[in-house]
This record gives structure tokens, sequence and C-alpha cells, in this order.
């Protein structure tokens, strides 16, 4: 049955649908309500676990740490300054191997002091080693939290999950969800069961110096598994999902009428859907126009976008982050796999915009501006609805 | 697909009210998305919480600037603006308020005093679900014994029950009318 939840209640049910043992976070702003209905799940006794109330979110990801190695599933949620105090201990889970599970309500970095939505926050740590998803609805916010555990905690893969939600948008907003029975998440995701971990009777040593002979290895391995089996994982861990709750999961991108396309959007997030609105309607006016959703940017799936955007003419990156004197992230590495994967004789173009920074809000009219636009210019980190009246009081 | 905006400020409810009512047209077999969109993020600030319904999911994320129904929780931020300016041509506003508004060609302000009636029955003003049983009687979306429902579920005990006369007193004052 569907019941009308908001996107953190929704997300947090869920996680306790997959059964953590331990859950830690730093419970004041930036922090979601996520785990404020986690800490009411388990003090009302409907989830078993230990909540660990830590005083910074340095604190929370070492606790979490803690917790995987020792063989506990444990989860975390954080948000824009938190994640970015996290960061150090991010890197860490990720060279260790540690398959922790965290949702990232993605929110504006200060300063200035902002709390609103946009995509700069997980930016700051998409070099870790860290499995980054995207969703775009709160349905999909919930799928994707099961299938992070099952892809992190895959023996093949032993790296963390980080799922990305949009602040407000989907952390704050309300939409018809079907959660799923405890019986159909035991069955889809196992209890952890680590090869190795903290034990007394058989110590085994994480995360120790590691010299010059080895810490090359240690990248080269994270790389090789991210590119390699997590490709191949998600995919596979999409399709058991699909076929055991009867809702689709898209994977590693969702193609929206890509069909004949001569141009396509590139996007990640809550965004897409009001693309895919302004899609229908250019659709309908007779343009031949598609979106390609990247859910997974790291790995960034390579192969599959090649294969998508193959006879496109024209490429519209839409983002909600920008790496300050160069391009938007997504631009970026859509122009860096293209110039290093296609043919150079059918090389689509392709134009970068900015937007929604800090909350700003983004319209289906910007979106449809940006389409006919797109027609004669190939801009890149175009900024989308700049304020000139603003411009004089910024320094 | 309808769109609807609460304006109130900060603590006076509208994400609850949003929440209420997108439960309720829920249960009537329809796809909602609510959320809600704070100004200074602070405690009696204005905000707005926003609602869009229709027969299939909603993918439009993005803020409602004029509405097909506008819910006023607090009058006085409306005190230098028409509340005809948030709405669609067709567009419906129902205002918390005792004023009556001057008419317009085609949109409705509909006055309800809904803190007085709500003073009544339980001698605060809670203006909230007066007004959305006030909606479920101006517009017939969702048929007032689901919004019943729909409170059931988000009140417990004696709240839930004071809300349910209060959106009752909301429906009969308009019926009434």
């Amino acid at each position: 049955m569907k019941q009308f939840l908001e996107g953190a209640v929704a997300i947090a049910r869920t996680v306790a649908l997959c059964r953590p043992g331990v859950i830690s976070a730093y419970p004041i702003t930036p922090q979601t309500h996520i785990v404020e209905e986690l800490s009411s799940l388990i003090a009302n006794g409907e989830l078993n676990a230990e909540f660990v109330n830590v005083e910074s979110e340095h604190s929370a990801a070492s606790c979490v740490l803690g917790a995987v190695a020792t063989g506990v599933r444990a989860y975390s949620s954080t948000s824009s300054q938190g994640l970015l105090l996290m960061a150090e201990v991010l890197f860490n889970i990720a060279g260790m191997r540690l398959p922790v599970v965290m949702c990232c309500v993605n929110r504006a970095v200060s300063a200035p002091l902002n709390i609103w939505n946009d995509q700069q926050d997980i930016m700051t740590v998409r070099d870790a080693g860290i499995i980054l998803l995207f969703a775009e609805t709160i349905q999909e916010a919930c799928d994707l939290h099961i299938q992070a555990f099952k892809i992190a905690e895959h023996k093949e893969v032993m790296l963390p999950v980080i799922v990305n939600i949009d602040g407000y948008i989907l952390s704050h907003g309300y939409e018809p969800v079907e959660l799923p029975l405890q019986e159909t998440v035991d069955k889809f995701l196992p209890p952890y069961n680590p090869a190795y971990k903290l034990d007394v009777d058989n110590p085994v040593t994480l995360g120790p110096l590691s010299g010059p002979e080895y810490y090359l290895e240690t990248r080269y391995a994270i790389q090789q598994t991210m590119n390699n089996e997590v490709i191949k994982i998600i995919s596979q861990v999409a399709k058991e999902f699909t076929d055991l709750f009867g809702r689709e999961s898209y994977g590693l991108v969702e193609s929206y009428k890509l069909d004949d396309a001569e141009t396509v959007f590139v996007a990640m997030g809550s965004i897409c859907g009001v693309i895919k609105e302004v899609v229908d309607e250019l659709r309908d006016k007779g343009e031949k126009v598609g979106v390609v959703r990247i859910i997974s940017y790291r790995p960034f799936p390579n192969e599959t976008l090649v294969k998508l955007v193959a006879s496109t003419k024209k490429i519209i990156v839409i983002e909600k982050a920008i790496s300050l004197g160069s391009n938007g992230p997504l631009f970026t590495e859509i122009s860096s796999l293209l110039y290093t994967t296609h043919n150079n004789k059918n090389k689509p173009l392709i134009s970068g915009y900015i937007c929604g920074l800090g909350g700003r809000d983004v319209t289906k009219e910007e979106i449809v501006s940006i389409y006919e636009e797109s027609k004669t210019q190939s801009p890149t980190a175009k900024f989308i609805n700049v304020k000139q009246e603003n411009l004089g009081s910024v320094i | 697909m309808k769109e609807i905006i609460i304006f109130a400020r900060a603590g006076q409810g509208a994400i609850t009210t949003a929440q209420i009512l997108g439960s309720a047209i829920v249960k009537s077999g329809k796809y909602a998305y609510a959320f809600p969109h704070f100004g200074a993020a602070r405690m009696g600030a204005p905000m707005n919480a926003f609602l869009r319904y229709d027969d299939k999911p909603i993918r439009l994320r993005n803020q409602i600037k004029i509405a097909d129904y506008s819910i006023i929780v607090d009058e006085t931020l409306f005190s230098f603006k028409n509340p005809a300016e948030t709405l669609k041509p067709q567009g419906i506003a129902i205002i918390n308020s005792l004023r009556n508004f001057p008419l317009t060609d085609t949109k409705q302000i509909i006055s309800v005093p809904a803190n007085d009636i709500s003073v009544e029955i339980t001698g605060r003003p809670f203006a909230n679900t007066v007004l959305l049983g006030a909606f479920c009687a101006v517009t017939g979306i969702v048929p007032i014994e689901i919004l019943y429902e729909s409170i059931k579920e988000r009140f417990k005990g004696k709240a839930a029950e004071l809300n349910i006369k209060l959106s009752e007193a909301g429906y009969k004052f308009i019926k009434k009318q």
C-alpha cells in the first residue's frame, strides 16, 4: 500500500528494514530528520540497533567506520558542512574497504551560509573511492538505500556507498511511497558477513602505514573494482531488485525518450523530473529530444553512456554544482568521456549549464530556453538565472 | 495537474496542512507531491508549502508561483498584497480572515473566520484544519470523510478528535453559505 510519506521518514523506515546494527549521527544543523526518525524507531523498540549520538560529523563517520570494521552493518546521514567535516574519515572508510552506507541530503556549502539544495557538497568527496548514487524521487531514494547495502557489502566490491537526495525537494517533500515488506528485504539482503573484520580471536590490522612500496596498488585496486566489478554489480543488483520487488530500478543510468533523439539532456537527481516534463512538451511539438539521467556518478558509467549518446548531435549538461575556476563536474566528465572514446567525425556538441545553486528554483521555462539556446550555441559553465541586480552587492 | 500554495509563517503548521491534504488526495486515488519552501528558516518567518496533484505521478519539482488554489493561514502576509495575485485565472483562494475581498472577474477569494471558529471549539486559534474542511467543501476534490481519515493518521487521541471537529466546522461554514 502506498503511503504519503516525507522523504526523510520514508528513507529512515527503509533503512530500518535493512537491519543496521549501529547508526551514528550528529543531530543538529545541517542534519536532516532521517536520523531523527531512526532514533525514534530505536527508542520505540521497532529497530534493534544502537544509536550513537556523537559530538561532530567527524565522530559520526568514525563511529560507523569502527562499527563496520567489527563486522556490523552501520548507517549515517549528513549534509553540506557535515559532509565536509566527515571528508577525512570518508577517505579512510573507502581506503579500508569498509561498506558503510550513508545518505547525503545534498545542500549548498558555506559561505555565505545557505541551508538550501544544490549538489556541491558531495563533489568534495567524489574522488574518495565512494560509490555515489543519485535519486530522482523519494521512492527511488528508498529503493537505492536497499540496493546500496547489497552493492557495498558484495564481496567483490567492499566499498562505501552514499545515496544522494536533493535537500528539501526530496528530504522534506512528501510523495506516495511503497515501503517493502520486511521479509522481501530479508530475502534480498542477507546479514552482513564480511571476509575480514576486527576480531580479538583472529586479529587483523586495517588501515596501517603503507609506504611508497604499497600505497599505489591500494588506489589501483579501488579503481579496478570501481570500473569493473561495481559497474557490473550495480546493474545486476538493480535487476535483482526489479525482479523481487516488482518495481523498476534502472541501475547505472535511466534513459528517457532517447530513440531518434538528436538532443540529449544529461543531469542527476530530482531536476530530471522537471527536464522530463519539458522533454514531453518538446516532443509534442516534434522536437527530437531525450534525457540521460545519471544514477551512478561514481563509478561513472562510461561505456553505457557512450552507447546511449552514440548518434546524438547535441548534449546539454544541466547541473547543480560548479568547480569554481573550471566547469561543472558532470560537464567535465561527459566531455572527457566523449573526447577519449568517440569517433571524431561524429562527436556531439556539448553545452554546460549551472543552475539551482543554494536552492535557486529551476523552472520548466528555463529548461526550454536552454534548449532553444543550444540550437545555435554551445556555452560552457553558463549560469542560469543570474540576477544582475544582485551582483553589485556580492563581493 | 492542479497546484496549491499554502501561505503561512514557520511554526503555523503549513507543512502538516499540506501533508494531511496530500494524504487525503492520495487516498482518493490520485498522485500528489508536497514540499515546503522556507524563507528565513526561523519561526515566524513567512513560508510556503506547495502541493501538486494529478492522475499520474508528479515529476515537476519547482516552486509554484501562481496556483489553482491558495490556502492562506495567516492573513497578515497579505496586508499589502491581494490574494488574487497568487492565483491562475480561474483560481480560488481560501483565506483565514474576517474581511471581504473585492471580487475579480474570474477568481474567487473566500474568507473563512478560521481563528474564531477554532477559538470557539478549542479555545485557541488553530486555523489549519478549519481551512482544510472549507477547502473540501469549496473544491469537492476530497470527500470530507477521507480528510478525517488523514487527520486521524496524523494526530492521536484528543488532538485527532478536535482537528476533525475543526475541519467539520470549516466544511459546514462553507456549506451553509
